[in-house]
């Protein structure tokens, strides 16, 4: 029916006055009311003017069409199957900072990914198989970290890669990254763990005439891919903040469920949300903050956790999650820090940032550049706010690669035209695509904060 | 702690945007807070400044010289023609790409639905389609994009006397794009000159969408189209365009989504990148401390309430659209620092009847006094150093007058020029 059609029962001067009808239950209790979100939706497609995927890709919808739209034909029609479209979503959620009205886009795009990979996606298939081990890449990692020279070698393999991308579906056109030979949490229990972070604070305090029982205590939250793949990042946070007087415990913890949302597996997700979410506010409750270096981890804890599990603990939590440099940026003179500091000779010098989709609605995309930019031995240059393509596993699936490389083609030309030839991000799988494409080395800012701050 | 400016702006559309860039080119270290994106890519990228009377005679010629005439409520009366002028001066060293300057007297810009608007600036995408040209026109509307109905524009624009003859006509955008494919999908093809199927052959995007105009172009001097000509290179893509068709190619600025929108807000912030304004997105400000000045203000993340301070602060969070202003079925308030906003107490006195009235939601907003301070009920400053910028300002009707983009630029350098002095 087209608009201009209008029901025949509907009277505009009497609109159904006086006729009895049934209130009813449209929501089943356990689920969240998108509603007054889809009603908030006024049409501007602002969002899809947003969407990196619609923008390459001829197939897709874009968000408009994924969120608000979709909701309404699902309360409307009783058959109505989620749209398998809402597979290319690549859960950048862009849209949500684009919304003027506030729509809960990704929220909306993330319960209707769950819905078809639960209702809709063959179990037996193999993208759904596919899916679910790229989405459980923490699994994967923690195997292949006891064995990492081997799993180096395997992953990496000509034929191996081969017959992952014939049988799987996974591209053999990337390099798998490397598994750490230490972890970051046997390096951190190496250094005496909780007593000797707390241990170290105190010396800090002590050095720059700070109480040494000064209540500074913060829970790192260092994801899969700081623990398994670049401990260095963990090891720059906890020798940064303790620099600083902050005593940082690394508390019991999962996937923070990026990956497992972006494929729609969100039982897994739960699963790992109710580890983290019980191991993180008891901590709270003790007055720590929840700390994570990746800015898609934090984005899971502060907003899709409580948009998507209804999870005892889980809005305490959520309001004290913070990225690792907004966190000192809000409590400490960073400015004021970095204003004489030296830089490592090691460090580059010019580096070409890169804002993570998901440092946006967490309003840190600028941060680093801003932070950085007033240093005098560094040159820091953001190279646009293209996405970069590959959005965690998106990049990873054969269908995909072609598009995530076509997204990331303006990245990879701003970093071209960049100074220097190393690249600076928050998100792991931003490196690694900003790696793949310019061939250049990524760090991330707590590794420069780490250069500049820590002797 | 709390993150630290002099000059704190609230707001990311017009009127902050332009009084952050004004308080940083007077010296202040400004940081600039929006909820969302900026709104820009909601307005057409026309720039007006007055285009009709408070009382509806219009269209005007000279913009400035109607400012002494408005009612002294106006907040072009409380910052002066002279500021007005001095704000445009800054908007166009910003917005390299926009034309106009050269003129105090009105464009006549004709837009997507066929009618003619006067306006101060526009964007050089727009330059070729003015209605006081005396060229031949023939408007181009692509099938999938039910916005702009190129023979009903045309049509209207006959109507309305324009001083050339002018046909539109529908062409089907070449490859196999979507029907409802976004306006950056377009911009991104004719960009980057992407390869389009066209009956099997794979044609550069623009030399296909050229040819499939060619044979409707019966010699008129200028080919406009809907604005979806680029967005990273839309000169380069008007110039190709403007060689396949040997004539003058110009962009119709379109409701939202609009790329002459985006584009402006792209010179705008690269404007406040240089001249070094820390800016943040994607969370809004919820609340505020302070009695006679305000302390400090907090961004809500998910429920942590960030601090940040400053010496003074910009209120330039947009109207009753923009939510600047906010109402219910009791009261219209000014939700962050509960600023008064006159109206009255019969929520059915706050609009006309007629759909066309004159309703005074209209003009909903704060009162200031001439530095833009907000006024309490009793007339008092209500803190002494937050000021007021755009749409948030009450006293005007911007929609009527077509005054909303000149207010807000002249509003937003006041603001950001005094608050960045003050705070030195």
């Amino acid at each position: 029916m087209s608009d201009a059609e209008s029901p025949h029962e509907f009277e505009p001067a009497e609109p159904n006055t006086g006729e009895e009808f049934e209130t009813v239950e449209v929501f089943p209790e356990d689920s969240f009311d998108l509603r007054p979100g889809s009603d908030s939706c006024y049409k501007c497609s602002t969002c899809d003017t947003n969407c990196p995927v619609a923008e390459v890709d001829d197939e897709f919808p874009g968000p408009k069409f994924q969120g608000p739209e979709q909701w309404r034909l699902k309360q409307n029609e009783e058959d109505y199957e989620i749209d398998d479209s809402v597979m290319d979503c690549s859960n950048c959620m862009r849209c949500d900072n684009a919304c003027p009205a506030g729509v809960p886009l990704s929220q909306m795009h993330n319960t209707a990914r769950g819905e078809y990979v639960s209702e809709s996606m063959s179990k037996r298939s193999v993208t759904y198989w596919r899916n679910r081990i790229l989405a459980n890449y923490r699994t994967s990692a923690r195997i292949a970290s006891t064995v990492p020279r081997l799993a180096n070698f395997v992953m990496n393999f000509g034929p191996a890669r081969w017959l992952m991308e014939k049988t799987m579906g996974v591209t053999s056109e990337r390099e798998f990254p490397a598994f750490a030979t230490e972890t970051f949490r046997e390096w951190y229990s190496r250094e005496g763990g909780a007593a000797g972070s707390r241990e170290r604070a105190r010396e800090h305090r002590e050095r720059v005439g700070d109480p040494v029982d000064a209540d500074k205590k913060v829970a790192y939250f260092h994801g899969c891919y700081s623990n398994y793949n670049t401990p260095e990042v963990g090891k720059a946070m906890v020798r940064v903040f303790e620099r600083f007087g902050y005593e940082v415990v690394v508390p019991e913890q999962g996937c923070s469920g990026t990956p497992m949302f972006a494929n729609g597996m969100l039982d897994d997700a739960r699963r790992d949300a109710e580890v983290n979410i019980s191991s993180l506010s008891d901590l709270v409750d003790q007055g720590y903050d929840a700390i994570a270096s990746c800015t898609s981890c934090s984005m899971a804890l502060r907003q899709e956790y409580p948009e998507l599990f209804d999870i005892e603990g889980v809005d305490e939590v959520a309001a004290n999650t913070f990225e690792s440099v907004e966190y000192l940026r809000i409590h400490e003179d960073l400015p004021g820090a970095l204003e004489d500091a030296d830089i490592d000779d090691e460090m580059a010098a010019e580096f070409a940032y890169h804002a993570p989709c998901h440092a946006r609605n967490q309003g840190l995309d600028r941060q680093a550049v801003e932070l950085f930019g007033d240093l005098e031995a560094v040159d820091i240059e953001d190279v646009g706010d293209s996405c970069s393509g590959i959005s965690g596993t998106y990049g990873w699936k054969s269908e995909k690669y072609e598009k995530s490389m076509e997204i990331g083609e303006e990245m990879f030309e701003h970093m071209e035209h960049a100074e220097g030839d190393t690249g600076m991000t928050e998100c792991p799988t931003c490196a690694m695509q900003m790696e793949h494409g310019t061939g250049y080395e990524i760090r991330h800012p707590l590794e420069l904060l780490e250069a500049a701050l820590v002797d | 702690m709390a993150i630290e400016s002099d000059v704190l702006v609230v707001g990311g559309g017009l009127a902050g945007l332009t009084a952050a860039l004004a308080a940083a080119r007077s010296g202040g270290d400004v940081r600039l807070l929006s909820y969302k994106q900026s709104t820009l890519r909601s307005a057409s990228g026309l720039v007006d400044i007055l285009g009709y009377t408070p009382a509806g005679d219009g269209p005007l010629t000279d913009p400035y010289g109607a400012i002494p005439t408005l009612p002294e409520t106006h907040p072009y009366r409380t910052v002066g023609v002279d500021t007005v002028r001095e704000a445009m001066s800054l908007f166009d060293e910003a917005a390299p790409t926009y034309r106009g300057a050269h003129t105090d007297t009105n464009a006549l810009v004709p837009t997507h639905g066929g009618t003619v608007k006067p306006t101060g600036r526009y964007p050089a995408s727009a330059s070729a389609g003015l209605a006081s040209d005396g060229r031949d026109m023939l408007l181009v509307g692509l099938e999938s994009m039910t916005d702009f109905d190129a023979p009903r524009a045309a049509a209207h624009l006959e109507a309305a006397g324009v001083p050339f003859d002018v046909r539109g006509v529908e062409i089907q955008f070449p490859g196999d794009l979507r029907a409802d494919a976004k306006v950056t999908r377009y911009a991104k093809l004719l960009d980057t000159d992407g390869e389009v199927s066209v009956r099997g052959r794979e044609r550069p995007a623009r030399e296909a969408l050229a040819a499939r105009v060619a044979p409707h172009h019966e010699g008129e001097g200028r080919v406009g189209f809907p604005a979806v000509l680029g967005d990273d290179d839309p000169g380069g893509v008007r110039a190709a365009l403007a060689d396949h068709l040997g004539a003058a190619v110009f962009e119709v600025p379109m409701g939202p989504p609009s790329l002459p929108g985006l584009r402006l807000e792209d010179h705008l912030f690269a404007a406040l990148d240089d001249a070094g304004v820390s800016i943040e997105t994607g969370n809004p400000v919820t609340g505020f401390e302070g009695e006679d000045r305000v302390e400090q203000v907090f961004v809500d993340k998910n429920g942590a309430k960030i601090p940040n301070t400053a010496e003074q602060y910009v209120l330039a969070t947009g109207g009753l659209v923009g939510k600047g202003i906010d109402s219910d079925r009791e009261a219209v308030h000014e939700p962050i620092f509960d600023c008064h906003v006159a109206h009255a107490s019969d929520r059915y006195e706050w609009f006309d009847g007629d759909v066309f009235g004159d309703h005074p939601f209209a003009r909903f907003g704060v009162d200031t006094d001439h530095h833009l301070r907000p006024l309490a009920a009793d007339g008092d400053v209500e803190f002494e150093n937050l000021r007021a910028a755009g749409a948030v300002l009450g006293g005007y009707d911007f929609a009527a007058e077509k005054s909303g983009s000149g207010v807000s630029i002249a509003t937003g350098y006041q603001a950001g020029h005094t608050a960045a002095q003050e705070a030195s």
